[in-house]
């Protein structure tokens, strides 16, 4: 069946950015290569806990991201600047909700996400860093968890923080040295609240993301696993998964019709 | 690297020099414990066994001469041809001068910038910086009822403020040897894991006195007792139930113009005996859940600077 003149025109015309930028940048082809994958035929809903995981990351990040425009990271000030938050600043008990409770999911949906990936065997051959990428994940992931704890300030925060911070002390050899370099000092002080403010929401979200986008990658480059129950053959050939070049990223953006010139 | 016709694996070869590194590892390990000098003896083994066994490893991947592939394949160069290609086969070309140029420049203009910020970061923790000098004044010894303890709150450093409020158990036992002045002063951070230890037994709040930032209430305490994980001391701060793993730190003290001064912070074993009679095995100062004594101190063999 032929194209229509009018279909070709509104085909050219919707393309036309996508040439440019396309042809300036490569990156409509790495975008497909991306999100427009091909996955086994039998993939299951316990495979979004992953796609679950990152958003709620995304949700801490950004609801962070605006909570740190009020938090006042000292002694005299943080548990008063929380209150603030909390009870006067427009919609602010509502983002400091979101962070405060989406903390817990994201730590929940961690756990979730590699339950699932040791219960399919998805950690096996050649998914074996990506496992331990997760692992490192999860360690960040939870040492989010414990320097925020601290920043409300209040006796359930600071009183967590001491017993935290003197747990790795009991480590041998070299827990003392953790201790004190956590608490900034041979006791908790003003600095301690300020270094894991720090630590909080630059040091480790930033090994955060550079890890997530390690994992996203070996997800995309080794693609995603059948259930243990598939009955779909293993051992197959995989379609080569590079990125494409200039020309075949149209493939699949638009339905082609058969017959089509060029 | 190498271009080998067959499927063979490209293991290394067989090396004694991994053992001595695994011999230098095991002394610095094992000098870490016993003493510095055995570490330093460790080190130096493990460097050299190190880049000896780097120097083997990389010998045994060298490319493959090109010249016997010629033979083989009956090439006759002319002279020309070969003193030209005698000129590739130097050690390092140009490209490689300038990749290892870059990598260790780049590696020198990193290290300035990392190493500095890394030290910023870490190292004011470990310098002491912070750490109270100036002795707390609790106010005159007549404050200090004999026989009874007293909740005594103060402000541990008055550069950090209210942050670094503490509380210590202090009883006045009256005058040791009929001369000096004994006081048992007990620090409420639990040496389990820094939870504040209560004492068990009535407070006498419509006694309470205040001198300056201190606060002093009587009590009558049978022991103290932590609401964190439930350890439980005796009146001496002795261990008697539950997690803690050494009797509760206490503080030395001194008198200046009759008012009782608050001295250096330390751990303690155990203590013998009873108020002004009592033997207590000092410690330099530890964390909460570090042993002081017993075997399991050579878990801690390193002093934490700056504590």
């Amino acid at each position: 069946m032929a194209k229509s003149a009018r279909q070709a025109q509104v085909e050219k015309a919707a393309l036309y950015p996508l040439d440019w930028v396309e042809e300036r940048t490569g990156l409509v082809g790495y975008t497909k290569w991306f999100l427009f994958r091909n996955v086994p035929r039998d993939v299951n809903w316990m495979q979004t806990l992953g796609a679950a995981t990152l958003t709620a990351f995304i949700v801490q990040a950004v609801t962070g991201v605006f909570l740190a425009m009020y938090y006042k990271p000292d002694p005299n000030s943080a548990y008063d600047s929380i209150q603030n938050i909390t009870h006067e600043v427009t919609l602010g008990w509502l983002v400091r909700g979101m962070h405060k409770w989406g903390a817990s999911l994201f730590i929940i949906l961690m756990f979730l996400h590699m339950a699932r990936t040791f219960l399919f065997g998805a950690y096996k051959y050649p998914r074996e860093l990506n496992w331990i990428i997760g692992v490192l994940l999860l360690v960040t992931g939870m040492a989010e968890g414990f320097t925020g704890y601290l920043l409300p300030w209040d006796q359930t925060a600071y009183w967590a923080t001491v017993v935290g911070i003197n747990i790795n002390a009991t480590a041998p050899f070299l827990g003392p040295f953790i201790a004190q370099f956590l608490q900034g000092g041979a006791q908790i002080g003003p600095d301690t609240l300020a270094k894991f403010y720090s630590l909080h929401m630059l040091v480790l979200p930033g090994g955060l993301m550079a890890m997530i986008g390690l994992h996203m990658y070996l997800v995309v480059r080794l693609g995603v696993t059948s259930p243990p129950w598939s009955k779909v053959a293993a051992g197959r050939p995989r379609d080569e998964a590079a990125p494409s070049g200039y020309g075949e990223y149209r493939e699949g953006l638009i339905r082609e019709h058969e017959g089509e010139e060029s | 690297m190498s271009d080998k016709p067959d499927d063979t694996p490209d293991a290394p070869g067989h090396s004694l020099w991994p053992v001595g590194f695994a011999i230098g590892v095991a002394c610095i390990l094992v000098g870490l414990v016993i003493s510095w000098p055995a570490a330093l003896v460790g080190a130096a083994l493990t460097i050299v066994f190190g880049v000896l066994w780097i120097r083997d490893a990389s010998r045994s991947h060298a490319p493959v001469d090109s010249a016997p592939a010629h033979e083989l394949m009956g090439d006759t160069p002319s002279p020309g041809l070969a003193a030209a290609e005698e000129e590739h086969l130097e050690t390092y070309g140009r490209a490689g001068f300038l990749t290892l140029a870059t990598i260790g420049l780049g590696g020198v203009i990193g290290a300035g910038v990392v190493l500095p910020s890394l030290g910023f970061a870490v190292l004011p923790s470990f310098t002491g910086e912070g750490v109270a000098t100036n002795d707390v004044d609790l106010g005159p010894i007549t404050n200090f009822p004999e026989g009874t303890f007293v909740i005594t709150t103060f402000i541990g450093n008055k550069l950090q403020g209210k942050v670094s409020k503490r509380t210590a158990y202090i009883r006045n036992n009256g005058l040791a040897g009929g001369k000096d002045p004994s006081f048992t002063i007990i620090y409420s951070r639990c040496v389990h894991l820094g939870c504040p230890v209560q004492p068990n037994g009535p407070k006498f709040e419509d006694k309470t006195v205040k001198y300056k930032d201190v606060t002093l209430t009587p009590v009558q305490p049978a022991g103290f007792g932590c609401p964190c994980h439930g350890g439980a001391y005796d009146t001496e701060g002795n261990r008697t139930a539950g997690p803690p793993v050494r009797s509760l730190d206490r503080y030395a003290f001194s008198i200046v113009d009759g008012n009782l001064v608050l001295g250096k912070h330390f751990s303690v074993g155990t203590v013998e005996g009873e108020g002004k009679d009592a033997k207590i095995q000092r410690y330099p100062v530890a964390y909460p859940g570090v042993h002081v004594d017993g075997i399991e101190k050579w878990l801690y063999p390193l002093p934490v600077p700056g504590a």
